[in-house]
């Protein structure tokens, strides 16, 4: 199949902006790894969840995802404060594999929860106004994609100067470098650990009031969003942000070529290849630091 | 195990051989399947309540072990008794080389979690334009009456398969345990710097491991494909099968030996209890079994981080 330069070219555009909203999600569970760390498995199901509040926000009270998304933020930013207060705290000092199932318990009662409250049907929101494509010259840009990512770049960067140039980031940032350092200064730990977390689900939360634009929801969706987030951050380099980031874009750019390259349902078999690749090669990630 | 104990194992042997002559064939079916979950989290309870190294792809070796004898069955008639050692083999080579990568380049914890999962997503998908065994339109078994040779008989012939593989698993554990890989495993599970110091070659018994639980797991493979005499890529593959596979040994208690039967029976009863009060109320909902599955998962590892065996054994004053 011969395959022309304006449509690799729109492909590639339509990979990255997809690959920007993933790498938002995928820094929520970056967060929440390397400043809280805690390997947080029920990552697609709360991107799920945010998705059906936005779907909820749109049929109910009508309103459209973008201004639904500062809501849903909020709330989300609550829900992951307190989770990690009440719920996963205590799970800080066991094992490791302890904590793992306690997240997985919470992944298949929120991913359960969700199919027997909003059924297995797809749902999505279509917004009258994102169907026509900006058009450049030959190129057609989805308007949908286009804002979706201009929203995830934008909370991003507020995430990145939040910790940057805040006491408040800088606090976590002491946190996640040395814990017991931390503690020794005077920091409150499990109040930064529970902010971090809380910070985590927000990503995840603008995230799904993103994705809820580009892709159809159903309850089912939940774990192979986890396990993108998953693929994007070990590609990036766990706890790495800027990582996060550049893994998303990989990821959201090889889904793409191999859809329109090879097969589109094979295309999350190419991302594993991708992590199962970095893992061996680069166990790190490509951004995260030597050991 | 004290006297007491071996008591108790014989009573409840000669309880579980006697029990097709008094058991319905609902009541069978349910026995082979709690059966099947005690053999699978036997399996699983070496790699990671021996040695400490937690797959969440297990699914992978039951589905590659159902394909491979399922395939040999469909296409050239090979009876399921030879074609299981032909899914042991495959899968031994999938878990030596999955291992292999992994422990060559210093891959654990976490990361080697996600490797399972990775591993298991990756065959899902691959089997899913797999044509040659039906693709993700899945592959159906023909349906021939009474020939044990093809494994096909009434429920008691899979009561008493399942029995065995769980009895024999159930020996392999014990033995293993008492013996110079269960010690090498534990040491590498509790601190594998120091397992490595005292000289153990942790590399060599962590495959081990892995490929112990995957020729295991392959058995289970085959065996559920010729129970159901059907087989999806979706469904032999799904994340939601590993966690199914796992449920038995967490919630009876890891490392132990009686943990993941006393699991396996915990999670069939409630799974079936539960099903009959959904009947009742009338919440006959998709999503309703599982999410009391992942309750009691909840519930277990924030209450009983140990698992519900060593409660028990100390109730009933036995070791372990």
């Amino acid at each position: 199949m011969p395959i022309d330069f304006v449509s690799l070219t729109n492909v590639i555009i339509s990979g990255i902006l997809t690959g920007l909203v993933y790498g938002l999600m995928a820094l929520g569970l970056s967060v929440i790894f390397g400043i809280a760390r805690v390997v947080n498995f029920a990552h697609g199901e709360m991107m799920t969840l945010a998705m059906y509040a936005s779907v909820i926000a749109f049929s109910t009270f009508g309103l459209n995802p973008f201004i639904a998304v500062l809501p849903v933020a909020a709330l989300f930013f609550v829900l992951g404060y307190a989770m990690q207060r009440w719920i996963v705290n205590p799970f800080v000092t066991r094992p490791e594999h302890s904590q793992f199932m306690l997240l997985l318990s919470i992944a298949i009662i929120l991913m359960n929860g969700q199919l027997m409250l909003f059924g297995p049907d797809a749902q999505s929101v279509r917004l009258d106004s994102l169907l026509e494509s900006i058009e450049l010259g030959p190129l057609l840009i989805d308007r949908g994609k286009l804002y979706a990512a201009l929203v995830a770049v934008g909370t991003t960067a507020a995430l990145f100067g939040f910790f940057r140039f805040t006491r408040g980031g800088t606090a976590i940032r002491a946190c996640a470098d040395n814990w017991l350092g931390a503690k020794v200064v005077g920091l409150d730990v499990n109040q930064l650990y529970a902010l971090a977390f809380g910070l985590g689900t927000l990503c995840v939360a603008v995230a799904g009031c993103m994705m809820i634009l580009l892709i159809d929801l159903t309850p089912a969706i939940g774990p192979g969003y986890t396990l993108l987030a998953f693929v994007i951050v070990i590609v990036g380099g766990l706890g790495s942000m800027n990582g996060a980031l550049l893994g998303g874009v990989l990821i959201g750019l090889s889904e793409a070529l191999a859809g329109l390259l090879i097969l589109p349902s094979a295309k999350s078999m190419f991302s594993f290849a991708l992590l199962i690749v970095v893992l061996l090669l680069r166990p790190r990630g490509l951004l995260g630091g030597n050991r | 195990m004290n006297r007491r104990g071996s008591f108790l194992l014989a009573l409840l042997a000669a309880a579980l051989i006697a029990l097709p002559a008094f058991a319905d064939n609902y009541l069978l079916s349910v026995a082979t399947l709690c059966l099947f979950f005690a053999y699978t989290g036997q399996a699983w309870n070496i790699m990671m309540g021996f040695a400490g190294q937690l797959s969440l792809g297990h699914a992978l070796y039951l589905g590659v072990g159902g394909y491979t004898a399922g395939a040999l069955y469909f296409h050239y008639g090979v009876s399921p008794w030879i074609g299981v050692w032909f899914a042991i083999f495959v899968c031994i080579a999938l878990g030596a080389f999955l291992g292999a990568l992994a422990f060559r380049s210093g891959i654990s914890g976490v990361y080697f979690t996600l490797l399972t999962i990775a591993f298991a997503e990756f065959a899902r998908i691959g089997f899913d334009h797999f044509t040659w065994v039906g693709g993700s339109a899945g592959l159906f078994l023909k349906v021939s009456q009474q020939n044990w040779l093809d494994l096909r008989g009434p429920p008691a012939l899979y009561y008493y398969v399942m029995l065995m593989l769980a009895a024999l698993a159930f020996g392999l554990s014990a033995w293993l345990l008492r013996r110079r890989p269960g010690y090498y495993w534990q040491a590498i599970r509790e601190n594998e710097e120091a397992a490595s110091a005292l000289g153990i070659d942790t590399f060599r018994w962590k495959l081990v491991a892995v490929v112990t639980s995957a020729a295991m797991t392959a058995v289970s493979g085959v065996f559920l494909v010729f129970y159901y005499n059907n087989l999806f890529p979706e469904q032999i593959f799904s994340i939601n099968r590993s966690v199914e596979i796992i449920l038995a040994p967490i919630i009876g208690g890891m490392g132990t030996l009686f943990g993941p039967i006393i699991g396996a029976a915990l999670i069939s009863l409630l799974a079936d209890g539960a099903t009959e009060l959904v009947d009742v109320l009338g919440w006959n909902i998709p999503g309703v079994k599982q999410i009391i599955y992942g309750l009691i998962l909840f519930a277990v590892v924030v209450f009983l981080p140990h698992g519900i065996w060593p409660s028990i054994a100390r109730k009933l004053n036995l070791e372990r």
